[in-house]
């Protein structure tokens, strides 16, 4: 699906020497795969999610999406490959600009040129997957919504593009608890009903990716400083800090239990699984106790 | 789009033009813009045109930031350019069809051109060596002397300063809501007159929106830090006008002088 060799992006401005922000960066994502990327501000998560759809084109290297060549794309490739590429840019609702919830969500399926059916249905089906049914919401103004449910429907407008590659840049941004719990339910409750939809989420929780992501880039000044499983990349603790970020609390957790010679043999990332881990250990440890001193 | 403006951006440096009292920075610069229109011979224009590259390299300024400036102009002439060529009544110099262009026409093209080139460089030269503070700064003390007849002054000044400042956060957050609508197939540049029209309304709604909120924003903030007006308030940096500052503004009279052929 994604493709980079040697992907650099850089930054030119007058009178300001050139700022490189992505620095020769090389990996692969394939269909279907659910990929968290995380960096801190400044780290070049931005900048790539633009060159993904072409918004910016590599200084550098290749980049190959959906079989499309970012580089050397052409004004026609371009309109396909955003049309396969989906994304959801940070505080999203600020780009409602529709007198009804229907048309805002409408205006990408249009851009492509659909049947008014098609469009219809397509509405439909991303106001349901954002959890606004049409019915209820779609007359309303989207300007006279609560802040997640504008966000909502943006999303809802980017869906409705039935793109096979989802980015989302910090959509949980700005959202409370409970709107993002809301938020990472309806992004897995997506990825179960389209397997094949291929889902890239910029975040800077760790516990945002934790449970559901394939796997997880790290960026730092432009470079990938990490890539794998979220076990991989999560049990780092001490490098994830020393960039800036925060590594999910569980796995810190283990990290320091380890510490203290405690035998904790898989890896948890989630609080349910490291609490069910940590008592087990804590079982064992008191056995081993009642054993040696005899009682 | 108005992330490439070279008018309004401030690059900061440690030249003789940036350390200049502002209020003589604008003074100068006002003069300099009268001589513009004040020259009218050859002669003229190059001397004015001497005098600008020269400021610039004093300014420690590109050549390419120039360049960069001019690009915007680009669009005004193309749709000015033709107008004057061809309906300015004069001697005619070709003959195309019921179009003509005279030789008046093509002279009034020129200056049109050098005039408008002019005016950028002399306007980016202010704001390139001005942070914003000191531009509002200078003008709220050019204006002091109006506070007398009850004429706002520092409100002016404030009200400029952040007409400036907001420039550039609006260019971001044009940059930003394109991009997002780009991405929804808007035909933000491609395509014929009407998707683009209604590309422009995905554009412009957003935009609106952005800068009514942020101005309403700002206002709370600068309520909030108990902001009341000019009354009382003094300043962190105090200018003071110097020798140079006399020398600037008597300078620019005598290029505007020399230029304009009236000496």
């Amino acid at each position: 699906m994604i493709e980079a060799r040697n992907l650099t992006y850089m930054y030119r401005s007058p009178g300001v020497a050139p700022v490189t922000a992505l620095d020769r960066l090389n990996f692969e994502i394939r269909r279907g795969q659910s990929v968290g990327i995380m960096g801190p501000t400044g780290s070049g998560k931005s900048t790539l999610i633009q060159n993904l759809n072409g918004l910016l084109r590599p200084t550098g290297g290749s980049l190959t999406v959906d079989g499309i060549r970012i580089e050397t794309a052409s004004k026609k490739q371009m309109s396909v490959l955003r049309s396969r590429v989906g994304i959801v840019f940070q505080f999203p609702e600020q780009q409602l600009f529709e007198a009804t919830v229907f048309a805002d969500v409408a205006f990408g399926p249009r851009n492509l040129r659909l049947a008014a059916a098609e469009v219809e249905k397509r509405v439909a089906r991303a106001l349901e997957a954002v959890g606004l049914p049409g019915e209820q919401f779609a007359r309303r103004s989207p300007l006279a919504l609560s802040g997640g449910q504008k966000r909502r429907v943006a999303i809802a407008g980017v869906l409705a593009m039935q793109p096979q590659l989802l980015i989302l840049d910090e959509p949980t941004a700005g959202l409370d608890p409970g709107g993002r719990r809301r938020f990472l339910q309806m992004v897995r409750a997506l990825r179960q009903e389209q397997p094949g939809l291929t889902i890239l989420m910029v975040t800077h929780r760790a516990e945002e990716l934790a449970g559901w992501v394939d796997r997880v880039l790290v960026l730092h000044e432009g470079r990938l400083l990490m890539a794998g499983s979220e076990h991989e990349v999560f049990t780092r603790t001490d490098e994830l800090t020393a960039i800036g970020l925060q590594p999910p609390v569980s796995a810190v957790v283990f990290n320091r239990l380890r510490q203290f010679g405690w035998e904790l043999n898989s890896e948890a990332l989630q609080p349910e699984e490291a609490a069910k881990l940590i008592a087990g250990c804590w079982h064992k440890r008191m056995e081993e106790k009642a054993k040696c001193c005899g009682t | 789009m108005l992330r490439d403006l070279t008018v309004g951006m401030y690059l900061p440096g440690n030249s003789r033009l940036h350390s200049l009292h502002p209020g003589a920075k604008i003074i100068a610069t006002a003069i300099l813009m009268l001589a513009v229109f004040l020259v009218t011979s050859m002669s003229g224009c190059l001397v004015l045109a001497a005098v600008l590259f020269g400021l610039w390299g004093l300014a420690g300024l590109s050549p390419r930031l120039l360049v960069q400036g001019f690009r915007p102009l680009l669009w005004v002439l193309l749709l000015v350019l033709p107008l004057q060529l061809f309906f300015t009544p004069g001697p005619p110099l070709a003959v195309w069809g019921p179009l003509a262009i005279s030789s008046t026409g093509v002279e009034g093209s020129l200056w049109l051109l050098y005039r408008l080139a002019a005016l950028v460089a002399i306007s980016s030269l202010l704001t390139l060596t001005t942070s914003p503070v000191a531009l509002a700064d200078g003008l709220e003390q050019l204006l002091a002397p109006l506070a007398k007849v009850r004429f706002p002054a520092h409100e002016m000044a404030m009200v400029i300063s952040i007409a400036l400042r907001f420039i550039p956060l609006l260019g971001e957050e044009a940059d930003i809501i394109g991009k997002a609508q780009k991405s929804r197939g808007a035909a933000l540049d491609s395509g014929n007159l009407g998707q683009r029209s209604k590309a422009a309304v995905a554009f412009l709604v957003p935009m609106i929106l952005a800068s009514f909120r942020r101005a309403d924003e700002l206002a709370l903030a600068m309520e909030s830090r108990c902001y009341r007006g000019g009354a009382g308030r003094t300043r962190l940096r105090r200018t003071r006008i110097g020798a140079a500052e006399i020398l600037a503004v008597l300078g620019a009279a005598a290029v505007a002088l020399i230029a304009g052929g009236r000496w």
